[in-house]
């Protein structure tokens, strides 16, 4: 099996300041990777990298596309890279507002990225739309709904079906379950696990929250001050962290 | 099936003035399929550790640890995972799921993950939470709201759900009543019969005789203070 994404080598400044430093993984299919680390140690920057939103000042970001097996999507045209983004990728924003059209119905934001990959009957696309909302627990009667007027949690729930109409492989997720109430976090977090077992996806999630990375991720790293210092199996990495840092912070969650 | 070969860990603790704490030296264990073998000792002298090991909870510093064709000293995390979900269970203690998930589910979630039909999955998991005498009006809601004996039955429906070649068990037969031990100890010798290697920890003395084959003391493989 070869792995869907390879990351070699990212490092990213701003200015003289660390974002990232040198940075290696691979990602395989179905597999959800972690990336843990306290505000500031370089795992938003990392994920940006990884995403195409910031181009990173060295290294290579390997994606196995379908059409032309690995390529580089760092030195690939701007083109063919939305192109990616829009088809086998997809990122789940923290605050759903920066991945939502706010002033477009619900059905509308899932029609929208079925549109920009050229799909163009309406009766379809209506019916896909649906169809999602209905996986992402959006009552069908909300269809016609803005997301102004949905809960933070059916907001972010939104923003998954978007992100997924499409069917792609590789999802980028910043803080998902951020700012949500833990009830609903709970439950986003079941239909997040459920969609990556049943349709094999794979996945980035950065994240503070130790508890959600346990429940969600199968491998894990931890970051501080821009690098990668610790990198295992979600639950060796919490149960018997090798690492002085990665050791405070697991023994600094609070117990309820 | 599994096989331990000249096995040692040790614990650093960074923030404590870098204390390395050895906690086993040099262990050695073979386990063959249809076998249960019961680890004994103090309370402190490894017994967990040892199986945490196994399952590739704990890291190992020297020695190796074979699973079926894997070691899992050296092995990728991604072979320890695909490892995990085919080939070795593991029943701890404490039940850890996605809180609201209904049990159910909770119980039919590791034959799903190697490709199990939910229909079959559900039907399955309905037996085994009937043997175990969880009523059917709980298998809607979330285990986490269940007591701790229950939790511990759904615990262990969840860990025979799937036919696993090799086994940990810890402790699976503490805080039950006499019907669900036996239940449990029957589970444990159904899944030898099918030939599984079984590894377990049991406290209750009886129970270890009923359900292991022999015994190993792995105080002997626990560091002397000097």
């Amino acid at each position: 099996m070869n792995p869907l994404l390879k990351v070699e080598n990212i490092s990213k400044y701003y200015g003289s300041r660390l974002g990232c430093k040198d940075v290696n993984f691979d990602l395989y299919p179905g597999e959800v990777l972690g990336i843990v680390g306290e505000s500031g140690s370089g795992k938003s920057t990392l994920l940006n990298c990884l995403a195409g939103h910031q181009e990173p000042d060295t290294g290579k970001v390997v994606f196995d596309t379908r059409a032309d097996g690995p390529k580089d999507t760092v030195t690939m045209s701007e083109p063919e890279r939305r192109m990616l983004s829009r088809t086998d990728w997809a990122f789940v924003h923290q605050n759903p507002r920066d991945g939502l059209r706010m002033g477009v119905s619900a059905g509308g934001n899932v029609g929208e990225r079925l549109m920009a990959v050229g799909a163009r009957h309406y009766g379809d696309i209506r019916g896909t739309a649906v169809d999602w909302l209905d996986k992402v627990e959006i009552a069908e009667d909300r269809t016609d709904d803005r997301p102004s007027e949905f809960s933070g949690g059916m907001q972010q729930r939104l923003q998954i079906a978007r992100n997924l109409v499409t069917g792609p492989r590789l999802i980028f997720m910043d803080e998902p379950t951020g700012g949500l109430d833990v009830s609903v976090q709970a439950r986003l977090l079941d239909l997040l696990r459920g969609l990556v077992r049943e349709l094999g996806l794979s996945a980035i999630v950065v994240t503070h929250d130790l508890a959600v990375v346990r429940l969600l991720a199968d491998r894990l790293m931890v970051m501080k001050d821009g690098r990668v210092i610790e990198t295992g199996l979600t639950d060796q990495v919490l149960d018997d962290p090798q690492h002085g840092y990665t050791q405070l912070l697991v023994s600094s969650v609070l117990q309820v | 099936m599994i096989s331990i070969e000249n096995v040692s860990k040790t614990f650093t603790l960074h923030n404590q003035n870098s204390a390395v704490i050895p906690v086993m030296v040099n262990a050695n264990l073979r386990v063959a399929a249809g076998e249960c073998v019961a680890l004994t000792g103090a309370s402190g002298a490894g017994k967990s550790t040892l199986m945490r090991m196994i399952y590739g909870n704990y890291l190992t510093q020297a020695g190796r640890i074979i699973v079926g064709e894997l070691d899992i000293v050296t092995a990728l995390p991604r072979e320890i995972l695909q490892l995990r979900r085919e080939t070795l269970g593991y029943v701890s203690q404490f039940l850890r799921v996605v809180p609201r998930v209904a049990t159910l589910d909770v119980v039919s979630e590791p034959m799903l993950a190697v490709g199990v039909a939910r229909d079959t999955a559900h039907e399955r998991a309905r037996e085994l939470l009937t043997r175990l005498r969880i009523p059917e009006r709980l298998w809607l809601l979330s285990p986490l709201t269940f007591s701790g004996g229950e939790q511990q039955r759904v615990n262990i429906a969840r860990g025979f759900a799937h036919e696993y070649p090799a086994m940990l068990l810890d402790e699976p037969t503490a805080s039950l009543d006499v019907a669900n031990r036996e239940t449990v100890l029957s589970l444990i010798e159904e899944a030898k019969q099918r030939g599984a290697a079984i590894i377990g920890i049991f406290h209750d003395e009886a129970a270890r005789k009923r359900a292991c084959d022999r015994q190993i003391d792995v105080s002997v493989y626990t560091p002397r203070a000097s």
